[in-house]
């Protein structure tokens, strides 16, 4: 692996590990606030999947870095300035339409990337990818699931639903985005070209949404920053609780 | 024979008691509230170990935890749909919890301080659990003992690792040692008063002995946990929070101190540290759910005029 190539996997293992790790959390968030008891352990299996995948990552982020650093030291000691997570992720968890719409759009997002990821020449990221495959179609049957329901559920669930669906869309635009680092990985056959993606992904939440008596909004608007470190307000609260016991105690074993 | 003497042959011939079965009326009063009460307590039990998932110090302990209280919710459910085989529906239950009719385990009106506090649980807590629910698993009632037979499977690992989460501490720094010492200062006698009260002052004990719903007394299950822990502290390196602990030959078991009954029948009362944080939250929870259940029951309902329509 030339140096150059070492060095952009190693950013885009990194990105994809953030992403892993903030949706999860967020989605844990919710273990005994949710509506009911099954949901509860739902949200827990979906949010262990995404834990899961972040330590897949960062452990190859830290196998490629070479310097030391495990995969707690990519998840627990970068500021938000070096998180490179999609914004979409770091909002906070929202009511349970929000959470739900925000699960469609990610789990319909990875149905489409995994299939790609797992034709990487890179056999590590084509491993992690095939693993999450999986889990994947589970997630995506269950928000479509409570999509549908909340979207043609009564007039409340519907208003709630739209109204995430409204606020929620401005920021998925930036998953289709590529820079020079994940255009080279692509070039190379080691990455996804996520430009690539968009039509199927749009396709695929248009239907949804649709018979979920939903609106898909117009493309009036988008925020994007999360790959440069440029985030919203969020996540810098967000890692300050994740964050805060592990740093207190400088080098220590848990 | 009569319905009550055979009933009472079976209990007497340990065989289980089943749903369809005839039963005293006061025998399924008796475990509509043990098992609720069971239920209800690995229901609230999820909100103080749930309160250090964002915060747990790595991303390995994380997913132990997240995955540890999902198991909680999952006895819940057991335990609920346990219940449920008496005659009572899960929504009776959750409003005698929400109402405070219903108990759940005292231990869970402690606040959890500090990361050692969420090992200290898995230790401790699920330890003295254990202890009862071994004993439960011989219990007379059917769908009860067979709850408990897969529910002490997954506590036993739930323990071992509440345990190696200690012993990591232990034998980390000295900040993570305190931490250590600290949660088992606060936790090890909650833990010893999740036995319940001495057995003279026990309000249900007596009959439930008699029809095997419990199968040990407070008192000897108490005893057997106090016993079992004394190497584990040892093994961990920390100072026994009890002073007065002192082996004694004769009994072959450990003499202690008295519990503080005092602060046991308070925390009862509901007026412990996180009695109504506990119920606050539940209660919340369950009311910002309820459109979402609307939204189900209506969506549910159009479908099947649908399909009525339809055919």
């Amino acid at each position: 692996m030339s140096d150059a190539i070492k060095a952009a996997t190693l950013e885009y293992a990194t990105r994809l590990g953030d992403d892993s790790v903030v949706l999860g959390h967020r989605i844990s968030e919710w273990i005994s606030y949710g509506p009911f008891l099954e949901e509860d352990i739902a949200y827990g299996n979906v949010s262990l999947d995404y834990i899961g995948r972040a330590r897949m990552f960062y452990t190859y982020a830290a196998e490629l870095a070479d310097d030391g650093r495990d995969e707690d030291d990519f998840a627990y000691m970068r500021n938000d300035r070096e998180y490179r997570n999609l914004l979409l992720f770091e909002m906070p968890k929202g009511d349970f339409a929000y959470s739900q719409v925000r699960q469609l759009f990610a789990d319909v997002y990875y149905t489409v990337l995994l299939p790609e990821l797992l034709q990487s020449k890179d056999e590590t990221l084509s491993a992690i990818a095939a693993k999450a495959i999986k889990e994947t179609k589970y997630h995506l049957r269950r928000s479509r699931d409570w999509v549908l329901r909340l979207g043609d559920g009564t007039e409340e669930s519907h208003k709630r639903t739209q109204k995430a669906v409204d606020a929620l869309w401005g920021y998925t635009h930036e998953l289709f985005d590529m820079d020079a680092t994940e255009q080279l990985l692509a070039d190379e056959g080691i990455g996804v070209d996520v430009s690539k993606l968009r039509d199927a992904w749009l396709q695929r939440v248009t239907e949804i949404l649709t018979e979920a008596t939903l609106t898909v909004p117009e493309d009036s608007w988008e925020v994007k920053g999360g790959r440069i470190g440029y985030h919203t307000e969020n996540l810098g609260h967000m890692l300050t609780e994740m964050q805060i016991v592990h740093r207190s105690h400088p080098g220590c074993k848990w | 024979m009569t319905p009550e003497e055979n009933f009472m042959r079976k209990i007497e011939a340990e065989e289980k008691i089943e749903p369809k079965d005839w039963m005293p009326d006061t025998y399924r009063k008796n475990l509509i509230r043990q098992i609720s009460q069971h239920a209800h307590s690995e229901v609230i039990g999820m909100q103080p170990e749930g309160n250090y998932i964002t915060r747990a110090p790595s991303l390995r302990r994380k997913a132990v935890l997240i995955s540890k209280v999902q198991d909680e919710a999952g006895h819940g459910l057991y335990l609920y749909s346990a219940a449920e085989t008496l005659g009572i529906s899960r929504s009776e239950m959750i409003e005698a919890l929400q109402s405070g009719k219903a108990k759940y385990s005292s231990i869970f009106n402690y606040p959890v301080l500090t990361w050692a506090d969420i090992a200290a649980i898995g230790w401790l807590v699920d330890g003295a659990a254990i202890v009862n629910q071994v004993s439960l698993q011989r219990t007379s009632y059917g769908p009860y003992s067979r709850g408990m037979i897969r529910i002490c499977k997954e506590e036993s690992f739930h323990q071992r690792q509440g345990y190696e989460a200690m012993l990591a501490l232990a034998k980390g720094s000295p900040d993570q040692k305190a931490m250590a010492q600290d949660a088992l200062n606060r936790f090890y006698w909650p833990a010893l008063m999740m036995f319940g009260p001495h057995d003279s002052e026990s309000a249900h004990s007596q009959k439930s002995m008699e029809w095997k719903i419990k199968r040990e007394t407070n008192d000897d299950l108490r005893q057997k946990f106090i016993d079992q822990t004394v190497p584990q502290i040892e093994v961990l390196g920390l100072e026994h929070p009890d002073k007065a602990l002192k082996w004694n030959e004769e009994r072959g078991h450990y003499d202690s101190s008295d519990l503080n009954w005092d602060e046991f029948w308070s925390v009862i009362a509901g007026n412990g540290h996180c009695n109504r944080q506990r119920l606050e939250h539940h209660i919340a929870a369950h009311d910002e759910g309820e459109w979402v259940r609307d939204a189900i029951t209506a969506y549910n309902e159009k479908k099947k005029a649908k399909q009525a329509k339809a055919a």
